[in-house]
């Protein structure tokens, strides 16, 4: 599952948010949560513990859900094929659907002509991705700005053994089990993302200090190897 | 793995692995026997670590007498209402499950000669290596006046649990305008910034149901950890409320009376109604008792291993340790404790040993959504754990850095506690 995501996750020009700082996705998702309302989504789009299918597909946890997977819901052919193909929405596939929707799909019944503002998109996007609790978010961990790494060093192959020893600098704060109350879940994470979100506070494009500091004593070969070891222990 | 162990192994498993230790270290004869004394931020994390990544090929008994372990870090939350005492307490279950014998009962010696230790319940325990983590004790006569028999009248509660209770009961028993005063340790002593996050909380307690009190800090140091974004903190959220009494100004104190709840500094007699007396520290005395501590107090360690300098037998982790840079903190013991497991668990398996390197942040609360860090990462020399580099929050930053630097710390405060306990 997760070799297709990364698929997906890497081949799309534009990448975006999920694991930001708590506060900031907070004050977004509040902005995202009312544009869900006045772009029209809520009138076809159910979320929440009671959501039903409407016109459209309940949306309770789309980040991470297989396209075209709601019970009980009677899809399009094209969105059926989709569903053939294996795709799982991310927040880049959501993104270019979203601009765009009969672009993206053509002969989706979705009648909406798409997000135009970016800005408008990028909140939303992060309210869709709290519809899906933290713990399930194994996708979509690079963030916009975050600079592109290297191919050699995305290449570098990762000892899990050290990686092993190197993680247990992250588990004091970042718990094994994925579960997070206030500092982001790391489990679950494609390499290549892991990689790409650690040289960004290594090269302090990302801010958190405690991040920084951490990544400042890291080697290419140890965030490898970071890497590395948190794709083993995947479920 | 995602199950929560917490829901149905608490006090019962734990006593029953309790019960049934020394038969699972007879059926373990033969394998190399690790030893652990202390259940804290060192010992747990070293206990738990070498039981976890050797897969059964040691035998991990842990010495704690507690059932019910109140970690220091947030106590000072506890004092000023942000937690309850319960969201402190941690219980051996879940690592007794884990692989690891727990012995509740005090280690009250070692024999170097024959590799045991006694426990006070009676018997001893063999080990091939012993990592001791027994936090810290108070240096006698210290204070003037105070004793360890004055803590009920001017509590320390610098060891979590019943004494932060104490303090708690005795802040809310202030009359109207009263005065809580704080005698503060000298350096080094456990948790640089804890006697400050404490006055903070407690000024927030009293801001709100006492604001007329008064709070005096005696303190034998010119400085303080993260001094300015407290004093900060303080004329932003307390102003007049928070006194800090420097040396130069009459902080070391000559004499406390707790008889008459007193303080003498520079001369004169301070009437008080709440008096903390956070004595000078050093190693729990079991290191001492172990014939590990130097002439200061504490145990010299190897940086490269946490192996004192007395015995490569026997490690010293956390608080009791004088190793060079970091401070004596929960994640200082922590991250010395995950070097000190790969290093024992090589050279009794010889599993690879990898480099140590070690890490710290320290998190401190001054007001609701006001939370502060320090931070630091530190290498091994041949002579000391040796600071390469750190950062410190800033008076400057905003009200959002704020607060999530204290959601941040909320979520360390399940890490480091899942990953001592195995919870």
């Amino acid at each position: 599952m997760f070799r297709a995501i990364k698929k997906l996750f890497f081949t799309a020009p534009v990448i975006f948010i999920t694991g930001a700082a708590p506060a900031l996705a907070d004050g977004h998702a509040a902005e995202g949560e009312q544009l869900y309302r006045t772009l029209r989504c809520a009138g076809c789009h159910a979320v929440g513990p009671d959501a039903k299918n409407r016109v459209g597909p309940q949306l309770n946890e789309i980040v991470g859900r297989a396209a075209g997977s709601v019970e009980g819901f009677r899809y399009s052919r094209a969105m059926a094929a989709l569903a053939e193909e294996g795709l799982v929405w991310d927040d880049e596939n959501l993104r270019a659907f979203l601009t765009a929707p009969s672009e993206f799909l053509p002969r989706t019944r979705m009648g909406y002509r798409g997000v135009r503002k970016e800005e408008d998109l990028n909140e939303l996007l992060i309210y869709l991705a709290t519809l899906t609790p933290e713990t399930n978010l194994g996708i979509a961990h690079i963030e916009p700005g975050d600079p592109e790494v290297a191919a050699e060093i995305l290449a570098i192959e990762g000892n899990v053994e050290y990686g092993q020893y190197l993680s247990s600098t992250c588990v004091t704060c970042h718990q094994a089990s994925g579960d997070s109350t206030g500092i982001p879940p790391i489990i679950n994470w494609p390499a290549d993302a892991f990689v790409t979100a650690l040289h960004a506070y290594k090269s302090k494009a990302r801010d958190n200090e405690v991040m920084q500091q951490i990544t400042s004593t890291l080697s290419n070969d140890e965030i490898a190897a970071l890497a590395a070891y948190y794709e083993s222990i995947q479920e | 793995m995602k199950l929560d162990r917490r829901g149905f192994l608490g006090v019962g498993a734990a006593a029953a692995a309790t019960m049934s230790a020394p038969m699972v270290m007879g059926a373990a004869h033969g394998k190399p026997r690790v030893v652990v004394v202390g259940g804290g931020a060192g010992g747990a994390t070293a206990a738990r670590y070498i039981a976890k990544d050797s897969g059964g090929a040691i035998d991990v008994t842990l010495i704690e007498p507690t059932r019910t372990y109140y970690t220091c870090f947030f106590s000072n939350l506890y004092l000023g209402g942000f937690r309850d005492m319960s969201s402190i307490g941690h219980t051996y279950g879940a690592m007794a499950s884990q692989g690891v014998n727990v012995v509740h009962d005090w280690a009250i010696g070692v024999d170097r000669d024959a590799k045991t230790v006694a426990l006070a319940g009676g018997g001893s325990v063999p080990y091939d290596k012993l990592i001791l983590s027994p936090g810290i004790d108070f240096r006698d006569g210290a204070v003037q006046g105070w004793d360890t028999s004055s803590q009920n009248a001017m509590p320390h509660a610098y060891k979590a649990g019943s004494q932060t209770e104490l303090l708690k009961s005795q802040i809310e028993a202030m009359p109207q305008g009263g005065t809580f005063a704080m005698v503060a340790p000298p350096n080094p002593f456990r948790c640089p910034p804890g006697p400050y996050e404490r006055v903070s909380m407690v000024a927030h307690y009293l801001k709100i149901n006492n604001p007329t009190a008064k709070i005096l800090i005696f303190d034998p140091k010119a400085g303080f950890s993260k001094q300015k974004l407290f004093q900060d903190g303080w004329s932003r959220h307390y102003s007049g409320m928070i006194e800090w009494i420097s040396p130069d100004f009459g902080g070391a104190v000559d004499e406390v009376r707790p008889g008459s709840m007193e303080v003498v500094a520079d001369g004169e007699v301070v009437k008080v109604d709440v008096c903390n007396v956070i004595p000078a520290m050093k190693a729990g005395r079991i290191a001492d008792l172990a014939g590990v501590t130097n002439d200061a107090g504490w145990a010299p360690v190897n940086p490269h291993n946490m192996a004192t300098r007395a015995d490569e037998n026997i490690y010293v982790l956390g608080d009791s340790s004088q190793q060079g840079d970091m401070p004596k903190s929960g994640f200082s013991a922590n991250s010395q404790a995950k070097v000190c497991a790969n290093a024992v668990r090589g050279e009794l398996t010889g599993s690879t040993v990898f480099p140590a390197r070690f890490a710290n942040t320290c998190w401190s609360l001054i007001e609701t959504n006001d939370g502060v860090k320090v931070g630091a990462s530190y290498e091994a020399t041949d002579e000391k754990i040796a600071k390469t580099s750190g950062f410190i929050s800033q008076v400057e930053d905003d009200a959002a850095t704020r607060a999530a630097t204290y959601e941040e710390s909320v979520g360390w405060y399940d890490g480091i506690t899942a990953d001592m306990f195995g919870t």
